[in-house]
């Protein structure tokens, strides 16, 4: 219990991780679903970020030659996190595409009357 | 002077191949492979009572509850079913978090001996300053490679799902597609003026943010992001007139192909050389000048006009669905 504490920074990722779970669950609207599942992401990057931070170092950029490991944090994780924006980026921009062709086609984006109208026009 | 070839002559000729493969005037597939019928669907032009009357007639078939018991049921059964999900996933995330090893910490099981090897070896070896550059442009540029090739395809799907053909009716002018935007605000006077004022900064800060990219925080992401909130600030204020003489399908097009294409020739040159052990002639130069570092600043530039692309395509085809 005492760690959780002091690892509240993943304690928090894992508490947005859940609150975009629920939108995705939760939410009937397409758009809003979209939205729970950019808080899973941002979840993800600060998780990641918080697994490479060590306290009392700086950023990984080689400041006067000093190039020893205890002048900086892990890189790695930050690499990470650059992947995961950009593929997030992506994955929104066609989900968000899609969503406006559904649109077009049934006027709702309701996901419950699409599946209704789906069922009408026997898809 | 070279000698024009006549037209059969030409066309068993490879370039006269790469031309219609360039032009995209045959489709190779046509006739060799099957394909399902498709008919394209036909809505019928209704009214906007008929339309509000449509949708209000699915919206009480769906919402029916008082009169469907087993409807009522599975919702509330369902709304429970997310929540103790939900609430689960809770508990046993929070108990992972709680056995993870204390953050913060020097000896936790991530710093190991390859975050060493970066921080201690990656200034002689890529000659990048910034050691996140170097990481992600030199020793695993493949991956940023496949990160620019995501967002192309991305692009690409976007462009196919919402390009809207202009219409055109009998006297051949293009017609405005009726929608929201004739209703926005066109010429506004405060946003011209402020927007003459900030693109020029807004673009010269990307360009500063991707040429730094190996001395300090930033690199092509986030430049090619800057760059392309810049474009779009410039298309909000002076409209699709101005900007269609600026930015053009075909100079996304072209953009897009030139930078992949040389950053894969680049990589390929440098990752070829490298296995079989050849001088790669790359100089690093000195560490923290703006020309050093070998192909990371080339690879930064290529990246950087790929993501403002990407972002202001994306910005045109949700807005207006033509460039």
């Amino acid at each position: 219990m005492e760690n959780l504490f002091r690892n509240y920074g993943e304690a928090i990722a894992m508490i947005l991780f859940i609150i975009g779970f629920a939108n995705l669950l939760l939410h009937k609207n397409l758009i809003k679903k979209i939205i729970g599942l950019n808080i899973m992401d941002s979840a993800i990057y600060l998780f990641l970020a918080e697994k490479g931070y060590i306290a009392g170092r700086g950023v990984p950029i080689v400041v006067d030659g000093v190039q020893s490991v205890e002048a900086y944090i892990n890189p790695i994780p930050s690499g990470l996190v650059l992947t995961g924006i950009v593929v997030s980026v992506s994955v929104s921009a066609l989900m968000l595409s899609l969503t406006i062709r559904l649109y077009r086609r049934y006027h709702t984006l309701d996901l419950d009357e699409i599946s209704t109208l789906l069922k009408k026009e026997g898809v | 002077m070279s000698k024009l070839k006549p037209q059969k002559e030409y066309e068993k000729t490879r370039s006269f191949r790469f031309q219609r493969w360039l032009g995209g005037s045959r489709d190779p597939y046509v006739g060799q492979i099957e394909m399902q019928p498709q008919t394209p669907m036909e809505m019928p032009e209704l009214t906007i009572q008929e339309r509000l009357r449509d949708s209000q007639a699915v919206r009480d078939k769906v919402y029916d509850i008082e009169n469907n018991k087993k409807l009522n049921l599975f919702r509330r059964i369902y709304v429970l079913a997310a929540i103790v999900y939900c609430a689960g996933l809770a508990v046993i995330l929070l108990a992972m978090v709680a056995s993870l090893p204390p953050t913060g910490e020097a000896n936790r099981p991530v710093n190991n001996e390859v975050s060493a090897r970066y921080i201690e070896n990656g200034l002689q070896e890529t000659g990048a300053v910034n050691i996140v550059t170097g990481m992600i442009l030199d020793y695993r540029a493949f991956d940023t490679f496949g990160e620019s090739n995501v967002l192309f395809a991305a692009t690409t799907t976007v462009l196919i799902l919402l390009h809207m053909k202009k219409k055109k009716n009998k006297e051949g002018k293009v017609e405005e597609i009726e929608s929201d935007r004739l209703l926005e605000p066109k010429q506004d006077a405060i946003l011209q003026a402020s927007a003459t004022v900030l693109v020029p900064i807004i673009i010269l800060f990307g360009i500063y943010v991707i040429l730094n990219g190996h001395l300090s925080p930033g690199g092509g992401f986030s430049g090619g992001a800057i760059i392309g909130a810049g474009l779009i600030l410039y298309l909000s204020a002076f409209g699709f007139e101005k900007a269609k003489k600026l930015f053009t399908e075909k100079l996304y097009k072209g953009v897009s192909f030139t930078a992949l294409t040389t950053y894969c020739l680049a990589k390929s040159y440098s990752f070829f050389t490298g296995a079989n052990h050849l001088e790669s002639h790359i100089p690093l130069g000195t560490p923290g000048a703006i020309l050093s570092s070998g192909l990371i600043l080339l690879l930064n530039i290529c990246v950087g006009m790929v993501v403002a692309c990407t972002m202001y395509t994306f910005y045109v085809m949700f807005r207006k669905g033509d460039f």
